[in-house]
């Protein structure tokens, strides 16, 4: 059956929005959402710099961003604000990755299959490379849950109860750069930080507690994809962005729909 | 729950040493050679006025700071329960009392719920917290420290926000809890009068420690003097300290001798 391209298209976006569910609740809990465009748009250095030197799009694209993440955490120890880094660094990292790409003129690129994704392209080698990158993204959050959660909400009580809040923000770092590396395929550099932010910013407003926010935020990414690619289909529409627009629909209808809750959960 | 065996086997080993302890923040000198042990049972105070290094001590002892120079040395297996000063929950963020309670370890629902009725918040599990009022998030942030039947209860101006039933209840409760629990207390106040009553030992801090000792001991030393002015007769008789109540008669006190009178107890 994953001969079907629609039905590889499903399995890829599911992948994905799994993996970007509990992760992009943290990235929302912790106020990151720049930083998750930030890694996605440094991305495109990481796709141009791979193919230059012949390496896997999924490699490049890690290394960068994960290298892209560790200059900012070092960089932010000198006094500048969080905000102004991650636009420093983001910017930068895009411009460079555009002029790089221009430099690679015996391949033919499609900049917008990176830059927008293409997921009815996905082949069995992708869909590997997802679910391997996805399953081990839900590993390290359900492994380090607790810890994560923690931390998110104190660093001092996380050190009082002996959790390292460095090393669990480092985990989350590693998490984020390998949901940026598989996901460019599915949706582009440029969507990526919506998967993460959208499906987990609709699902708050339906959850008390952080469990039932990750996994609302996972079925709400998978309406979305199931939504998009339904959507796509019908009104031939660039598939990515449909899926995006499926998950900002579905936020604007809770929004509607849930606020008589949460007035009544406000204080 | 067991206490640590290491710890029960030391009980005249410190629970927490600091030694020549130097902490430098943005080149400034925020804590300069401090020496501190914290015995098992005792309650000891940190005064001080605003930017002294009182809450920079106190994250440097749970391990939250790197000293510049000097360590920290926590009896192995210590369990410390931690009150910061404020601790703000983004509101994105999903988390009722009972679900904060269980993080990092699980506790059963009848722990949880003797735990709030102790601590004058019954019944308010499921609620959110961003929905407690400042004195409940208080009450709330205490009654889980003591959860997990800490060595230590490390309180930063713990007190803050509760109307004067609350500050009665809770300083009953410290006591309280050094008698059954039998865990150091080592908390942080500008509440001088209350705090010195419930004291063994007061450590009057200043980027350094200027003079510690009894309670009535350190009223009357100058450095203390200097700092907050000579302390009239009215609160002296506030400070007065019961010898029988004091777990550890051989500290050293520094400072000057004091007298003991021989009022009532009055309190």
């Amino acid at each position: 059956m994953l001969n079907d391209f629609m039905i590889r298209a499903l399995f890829a976006g599911l992948g994905v929005v799994l993996a970007a569910a509990p992760l992009g609740c943290f990235v929302v809990w912790r106020r990151m959402a720049f930083f998750g465009a930030a890694t996605a748009h440094a991305a495109v250095l990481g796709v141009a710099l791979s193919l230059a030197m012949s390496i896997s799009v999924f490699v490049g694209v890690l290394a960068i961003s994960l290298l892209m993440a560790i200059m900012v955490t070092l960089l932010s120890n000198r006094g500048y604000a969080m905000d102004t880094l991650l636009g420093v660094m983001a910017h930068a990292s895009l411009a460079f990755g555009l002029v790089a790409v221009s430099f690679v003129t015996d391949v033919r690129i499609d900049l917008m299959a990176y830059l927008f994704g293409d997921i009815l392209a996905v082949g069995r080698s992708d869909l590997a490379i997802i679910w391997g990158g996805a399953g081990l993204v839900l590993l390290l959050t359900m492994w380090r849950w607790q810890a994560l959660l923690l931390s998110t909400v104190s660093e001092d009580l996380a050190y009082a109860q002996g959790v390292n809040p460095q090393r669990e923000a480092l985990i989350l770092t590693l998490s984020l750069a390998i949901v940026v590396a598989v996901a460019i395929k599915v949706v582009g550099v440029l969507l990526i930080a919506a998967l993460l932010i959208i499906p987990a910013a609709a699902a708050r407003l339906i959850s008390r507690t952080p469990e039932r926010m990750a996994l609302g935020a996972a079925a709400i990414g998978a309406f979305s994809v199931a939504a998009g690619l339904w959507g796509s289909w019908h009104l031939d529409t660039p598939t990515g962005p449909t899926i995006v627009c499926a998950a900002a629909i579905l936020f604007a209808l809770l929004s509607v729909i849930a606020r008589p809750l949460s007035a009544r959960f406000a204080r | 729950m067991a206490m640590s065996a290491n710890i029960m086997n030391a009980s005249q080993q410190p629970l927490l040493r600091a030694q020549g302890l130097n902490i430098e923040i943005a080149g400034r000198h925020v804590l300069e050679q401090i020496d501190l042990d914290l015995m098992r049972g005792e309650i000891v105070t940190i005064v001080g006025p605003n930017g002294s290094g009182k809450s920079t001590l106190l994250r440097a002892l749970i391990g939250a700071i790197e000293p510049t120079s000097g360590h920290v040395r926590q009896a192995s297996g210590l369990r410390i329960g931690y009150v910061p000063q404020r601790l703000h929950i983004d509101p994105t963020l999903p988390l009722t009392v009972r679900r904060f309670f269980n993080l990092p370890g699980r506790h059963s629902r009848q722990a949880i719920d003797d735990a709030l009725a102790r601590a004058g918040i019954e019944g308010r599990g499921e609620t959110p917290m961003t929905g407690l009022s400042g004195g409940q998030f208080q009450r709330a942030l205490m009654a889980r420290a003591l959860l997990d039947n800490p060595d230590v209860l490390m309180l930063d101006e713990a007190s803050q926000g509760l109307d004067q039933t609350g500050t009665a209840d809770f300083y009953r409760q410290i006591e309280e809890v050094r008698n059954t629990v039998g865990c150091a207390v080592l908390m942080v106040s500008h509440d001088l009068h209350v705090v010195m009553r419930a004291a063994d030992r007061v450590i009057c801090l200043n980027h350094h420690i200027c003079c510690q000792g009894l309670p009535e001991a350190v009223s009357a030393a100058p450095e203390y003097r200097a700092l907050f002015g000579s302390v009239d007769e009215e609160a002296l008789a506030l400070f007065r300290h019961d010898p029988h109540h004091h777990p550890h008669g051989g500290h050293e006190h520094h400072g000057a001798e004091f007298h003991q009178t021989e009022h009532d107890d009055a309190q």
